[in-house]
């Protein structure tokens, strides 16, 4: 079967160390991170990954005081996106843009704060908030995102743990094609760092970083590395069939090459390797290349000591010794793991490769561990490279979730 | 309490649920509805938080009479008047 071809034609984002493409960009090839403490209710200091976007940029006061956190990250990306993309959005049907927005939770956030602001009147439930179903319905964020910008088309969140950011453009892709909308914002979003209970999960499981120095605090395949930063952060793009960008005379960044999702069916928690390696092969395959003519691998690494050792394991399965020209990073090294915006995230940050020719590094690795010693890995300092025609996305989550993006350079 | 004073108790709670709103010309006679952008849900915040700050019950039935800032303080005002003195 023949598919449309689709493109990427806008990109709209906030992460801990930049609010726009070009920030973030910037930062990934100058070695800044963006990690810092926070105070997180019943637990103190915590390291964090904060997003200083202005949420009043896109919304009102009382929209903002309504709505989620999650909402304003993605009112915020989904216009920024909108304005990237140079659409002339007000001429658009409405009920043909769908917005597509992958989660890796919604709902703690909110519940957690109900349930202490009812603390604090002795547990009587009529201190409850009539807000509390609307902003913690799972589609939250969507359906924010179609209130604030009047978008009539499906409007839905996908749960997909931490590879939910790959899994907002692999949605997004295949909706287009099926003909069910004609334009799409999809990603993935997080707010997750206000919730206490994402820290104390991860400490519970031995996972959560701790580092005197928050911007060392993130360090995958480095020997140190002690766990997870958690951090809060969205990306949206722009989605259009090839022929509906070119007849508007759109910029394309990227084109849509292949996809593929798994699951491992092994475990809660643990990753699968096997399953991973499956993930790439299969993405491959769908993107009709060989593993020789991806160009980056950014890995989904999070620096937790087991976890980073068995994504190594899938890709060197994958791509082994006989890929020169595969160059292999991690972004988490720079902002943490912003869960459902993760993986939309770290392909935005590699997307100017294709324009630079520059691979951005891992950093933070003061002595690699050899387990994670992987030919092509791109350390501490960015790497002017040959060619970047196609960049591999993984993102993979928990009870075994994992998604393979493949992004190639749009040639006409 | 006077009803000037539960009237301002009021403005400020909207204050609060409504932060875009210029309340500087708020017409006590006129309904709030046809002059501030107040929904539904911005009424029961005005009722949650009536509960919350001061300990005030406004029953389902007599949601009518937070209708303007005047309904307000003839509703509201002998109800204040009658809580209990703070400890």
């Amino acid at each position: 079967m023949k598919h449309a071809r689709i493109v990427i034609t806008g990109v709209g984002l906030t992460a801990p160390n930049g609010n726009s493409l070009a920030e973030f960009r910037r930062n990934l090839l100058t070695g800044v991170a963006g990690v810092e403490r926070i105070e997180v209710r019943y637990m103190g200091q915590q390291l964090a990954g904060v997003c200083h976007f202005d949420p009043l940029k896109y919304q009102k006061r009382k929209d903002v005081r309504v709505g989620t956190r999650a909402g304003s990250i993605a009112i915020y990306c989904a216009r920024e996106a909108l304005a990237d993309s140079g659409v002339a959005f007000d001429a658009m049907a409405k009920d043909r843009i769908g917005i597509y927005i992958g989660c890796t939770e919604h709902g703690n956030v909110e519940t957690e704060n109900e349930v202490y602001n009812v603390s604090k009147f002795n547990y009587d439930t009529k201190f409850w908030s009539h807000y509390h179903n609307p902003r913690t319905v799972a589609n939250n964020p969507a359906g924010e995102t179609s209130l604030n910008l009047g978008t009539t088309g499906p409007a839905y969140t996908i749960g997909a743990a931490c590879a939910a950011g790959n899994l907002g453009l692999i949605h997004a892709t295949q909706m287009l094609r099926l003909g069910e909308v004609d334009f799409a914002l999809c990603g993935g979003i997080s707010e997750s760092i206000h919730t206490f209970g994402i820290f104390a999960g991860f400490k519970s499981q031995n996972a959560l970083a701790t580092h005197e120095d928050p911007a060392k605090a993130s360090r995958p395949f480095d020997l140190a590395r002690n766990g997870i930063v958690i951090s809060e952060g969205g990306c949206l793009y722009t989605l259009e069939r090839l022929e509906d960008a070119q007849a508007r005379g759109a910029k394309i960044y990227a084109e849509i090459g292949g996809y593929h999702v798994n699951s491992d069916a092994s475990d809660y928690v643990l990753p699968n390797p096997q399953r991973q390696a499956e993930c790439v092969r299969a993405a491959l395959k769908h993107a009709g290349m060989a593993a020789r003519d991806i160009h980056i691998v950014n890995t989904h690494a999070t620096a937790t000591p087991l976890g980073d050792v068995q994504e190594c394991e899938a890709i060197r399965a994958v791509f082994g010794e006989g890929c020169p020209d595969t160059h292999i990073n991690n972004t988490k090294s720079f902002i943490g793991h912003a869960m459902g915006a993760a993986g939309a995230l770290e392909l935005a940050g590699n997307l100017p490769s294709f324009d630079d020719l520059t691979v951005h590094p891992t950093i933070n690795v003061d002595q690699l561990d050899p387990k994670c010693a992987l030919p092509g890995l791109v350390l501490n300092q960015p790497r002017r490279v040959e060619r970047v025609d196609a960049i591999l996305n993984n993102s993979f989550g928990m009870l075994g979730i994992n998604s393979t993006l493949i992004v190639k350079r749009f040639v006409p | 309490m006077t009803k000037d004073e539960c009237k301002q108790l009021v403005l400020d709670i909207i204050a609060d649920i409504a932060p875009d709103e210029d309340l500087s010309n708020v017409k006590p006679e006129v309904r709030l509805r046809d002059q501030l952008q107040l929904d539904s849900m911005d009424f029961l915040d005005i009722v949650m938080e009536l509960r919350k700050r001061h300990g005030i019950e406004v029953p389902e039935k007599d949601y009518m009479q937070l209708a303007s800032l005047d309904s307000c303080a003839e509703y509201l005002t002998p109800k204040f008047n009658a809580l209990p003195p703070k400890a």
